[in-house]
This record gives C-alpha cells, sequence and structure tokens, in this order.
C-alpha cells in the first residue's frame, strides 16, 4: 500500500500526515488530527453532520479522500470560535437550544457559517434551503433556522457598529 | 488502492493506459458511496480535478464551455450561464445538497450513468456537446451518445470528458427542467422532464423534449416534438406532449414510484415543462427586442 503525504492548513495551522489513499478526509481529521468535533453520521454524504469548509466551500468530509486535501485550507467546527469567544451561531444556538443530542451540531453550525458568509441577511426559506443537507433527529429544526436567523441579524447589527 | 492527481490530460491518459483497472473521478459524491456500499475497490483511483482544462466555465463567442470537474455550484451561481440556460441550471441546483452541489459535476453526473441524473436531460435538449480525451487524440460527442444504460458509457477504457460545450441559445429559445421527488429536496427523481422551447410569436418554430428516471437513459419525445412545432401551444397539442411523453416511459417499479405512476407524472411534467420554457422564450423575445 503507497500512503500519501498531504499537507494542509487546519483551522490556521500548518499540518500534514501521511493518508492512506481509501481513507476520507473524515477519518483523516477525527483519528490523525485529532478533531473529533467532526462527527459521522451516514458516511455517504446524506447527513452533514461531517460538514467542513474545504476551500470555502461547506463540504462533506465523508465524501472526499483525504489525499484530495493536498495544498488545501480547512476550517472545522474547533476553528469556528475566536479563542474563547464563541462565534454568534455558536451563541445563539445555546441561547435558542437548537441541540439536544448534539452530534449534528458542529455540521449545522458549518453549514449555516457558509450561508451567512456568502448572504448575510437570508430568508428563512433561504435558510432552510442551505440547510437542507444537514439531518437532525432531534430538534426538529425549528429551533435550529431561528438561532441562524438571530445569529445573521447579531452579525449584522455587529458588522453596522463597528463600521 | 492507489491515488494519482494529474494536472494535465496528456498525463491522465498515461496514467490510466498504465492502470487499466482504474477509476477517474472529480467530486467523488457517487464513488465514494459506491465503495462504502461493498463495489470493489480500483486498483488506481485519478482524481481529474487538478486539471485546468477541466474546470472552468467560460463563454467564448456563442459557445458556453464547461470543465467537466467543476463543481455544479460554480454553475448555479453564475448569473450569465443561469441566464441563458435556466432549466440546465435548476436541473444542476436539484442535485443534492451545497454541500453535495460543491462537489458534484457535469461530468460526474453524465458517467455515472443513473437514469435518474438530473443534469443528462437538460444538457441533451440543450444539444450539449462532450470533448472526450482519449490515447488517440480529443472527439466531439453529443451528450446523447454517451450514457448507453444504467452505470454503462460509450467511453472507452481510459477515456475520460474533459469538457462540455453548449452552443448560447438561439432568439426566443429557452429551457426548463422539472422534477418530481416525494419531497421538497434532496432526493432522486422519480420523473424528470426537460424542455427547449423556441417560439415565433404565439407560434412553436423548435421543441426539444427529453425525459429522466422513466426509462434506462435519458429519453428523447419525438412525438411530442412532432405535436408542438408548428404548433400554437394549444390545449390539444399540449395534450398530444403529454400523452407522447407517458407513452415514451419504459420505467421500473420501485419505492419511488409505480410504472403507472411514473407514466403520469411524466407525461404531467413533460406538458409543464413545455409551458415554463415557452414563457421564458418569450421574455427572452421581449429582451432582445428592447436591446
Amino acid at each position: 500500500m503507497t500512503r500519501t503525504h498531504v499537507q494542509c492548513n487546519v483551522n490556521g495551522d500548518e499540518v500534514d500526515f501521511l493518508t492512506d489513499p481509501a481513507e476520507s478526509l473524515l477519518n483523516a481529521l477525527r483519528d490523525q488530527l485529532g478533531l473529533l468535533g467532526v462527527k459521522e453520521g451516514c458516511g455517504t454524504g446524506d447527513c452533514g453532520a461531517c460538514s467542513i469548509m474545504l476551500d470555502d466551500a461547506v463540504t462533506c468530509a465523508c465524501l472526499v479522500f483525504a489525499a484530495e486535501a493536498e495544498r488545501s485550507t480547512i476550517v472545522t467546527i474547533e476553528g469556528l470560535a475566536d479563542a474563547d469567544k464563541l462565534h454568534p451561531l455558536q451563541q445563539c444556538f445555546l441561547e435558542g437550544a437548537a441541540l439536544q443530542c448534539g452530534v449534528c451540531t458542529p455540521g449545522f453550525l458549518i453549514a449555516a457559517k457558509a450561508l451567512l458568509d456568502r448572504n448575510p441577511d437570508p430568508t428563512e426559506t433561504e435558510v432552510r434551503y442551505a440547510l437542507a443537507g444537514n439531518l437532525c433527529r432531534c430538534t426538529g429544526y425549528d429551533k435550529i433556522i431561528r438561532s441562524v436567523l438571530a445569529a445573521a441579524e447579531e452579525m449584522r447589527n455587529d458588522h453596522g457598529v463597528s463600521l | 488502492m492507489r491515488y494519482s492527481a494529474p494536472t494535465t490530460v496528456d498525463e491522465a491518459l498515461a496514467t490510466l493506459t498504465a492502470e487499466p483497472n482504474a477509476r477517474v473521478f472529480a467530486g467523488a459524491t457517487d464513488l465514494i458511496p459506491q465503495l462504502r456500499s461493498g463495489r470493489p475497490e480500483p486498483a488506481l483511483i485519478v482524481d481529474l480535478k487538478r486539471i485546468d482544462r477541466l474546470r472552468g466555465v467560460t463563454l467564448t463567442d456563442a459557445t458556453w464551455t464547461i470543465g467537466a470537474a467543476t463543481p455544479t455550484s460554480h454553475l448555479t451561481r453564475n448569473a450569465g450561464f443561469a441566464a441563458d440556460f435556466p432549466g440546465l441550471t435548476e436541473a444542476a441546483g436539484l442535485i443534492g445538497s451545497d454541500q453535495i452541489q460543491n462537489r458534484s459535476s457535469l461530468g460526474g453526473n453524465l458517467c455515472n450513468a443513473s437514469p435518474a441524473a438530473d443534469s443528462v436531460p437538460a444538457l441533451i435538449a440543450n444539444d450539449a456537446r462532450v470533448v472526450v480525451a482519449s490515447a488517440s487524440g480529443e472527439r466531439v460527442v453529443r451528450v446523447d451518445g454517451i450514457t448507453i444504460g444504467p452505470g454503462a458509457t460509450s467511453l472507452a477504457p481510459g477515456e475520460f470528458i474533459i469538457e462540455f460545450q453548449l452552443d448560447r441559445p438561439a432568439a426566443s429559445t429557452s429551457d426548463a427542467y422539472l422534477r418530481m421527488i416525494p419531497r421538497t429536496e434532496m432526493d432522486i427523481a422519480v420523473v424528470g422532464a426537460a424542455a427547449r422551447i423556441t417560439t415565433d410569436g404565439g407560434l412553436c418554430t423548435g421543441a426539444t423534449i427529453v425525459l429522466g428516471a422513466v426509462a434506462p437513459i435519458a429519453t428523447r419525445v419525438n412525438d411530442a416534438e412532432t405535436a408542438l412545432v408548428g404548433s400554437t401551444f394549444t390545449d390539444d397539442a399540449l395534450a398530444a406532449v403529454a400523452a407522447a411523453a407517458s407513452a415514451a416511459c419504459d420505467p421500473i417499479d420501485d419505492k419511488r414510484g409505480t410504472i403507472a405512476y411514473r407514466r403520469q407524472v411524466a407525461g404531467v411534467l413533460a406538458r409543464r415543462a413545455v409551458a415554463l420554457a415557452r414563457m421564458r422564450s418569450t421574455a427572452s423575445s421581449n429582451e432582445s427586442s428592447q436591446t
């Protein structure tokens, strides 16, 4: 078996690791880099629990071979907060009780961040479509949607103040 | 299994010549689930995404060129492309979630050769062509010449698609793609229907109608086109479109829909896709008359 050497940037840090060609990026992030916030739900791209930002595009880490990550830039849930200060999405999820078991939460937060990065003022419908690739079997989604809308508003207001 | 990421078409061809037991891929959104479900691993997987020619959406003169490995999200977010091909853009935007669309590609959707592939009927309706890379040189093939059955293509071992070519639509011409699934999002087509319509005032002067998910490969409905061209979209003509679409189906029975249901829905969707494409073709003629 030929192992491939991969160098990439994960949450701002330059990292490198050796991967088996069959290894998914999800498993490499979890098992080799210890980033256990990236969850495995279905392993087939249906549930979104393993969502990460890969070169600024929200992606299911289970549908990426780790070898493909060469020279890429990755953001996982571990890279969302600013040191001890939670990202507004994380804070709003907490305050809005947008999680129960929590397995889907990192994926929802990353997918929501991807949405707000390109559309800071989404409608409820736009939020629902943007999160259609993320499954939650606990909450019934409403609290998640409301929390994303609340975070979007907060981020718009903060942005306004800083201007 | 080994992994290779060539950066030129020639390097990829040489890699595939050296290892016949290889699979090429772009987004891997079909390949990885297939491997996980127990399909035998190839000796080599070849990642085509690092080849420049396979990525990008460009308009040169009157032809759009789409790299075969370009993520479909790059298509759906390209306003110029979406204006020329609203139906194909809709089809590409129906393939999975945002997560999937950041990886999935037209080349992958075509070569995976699922009967339910959403982009394929819309590509055929728009007379799309592909440039195929082969050890003996490049050749241009119409998209309807690629899929030959579920999971099977006309590409020889070692060949792959470099890019898609789509001529800009003629005046007063537009397209539409409609899909029936049992839920709002994230499912596989029970029926898909693509139409491209050209109008001259109220008259239909051109029609291409293609169904997906109702036969082993995407199915062009010639009888529906014949019924429509020369008509003024009368109720009779549209009823003939629906009847021809239902008759052209050769569907399977499965948990998503029975044969009878698929036939019925194919007629309804074909008729609605024609109506939508007609409306858009009229709008595009208004725009051109204003400019």
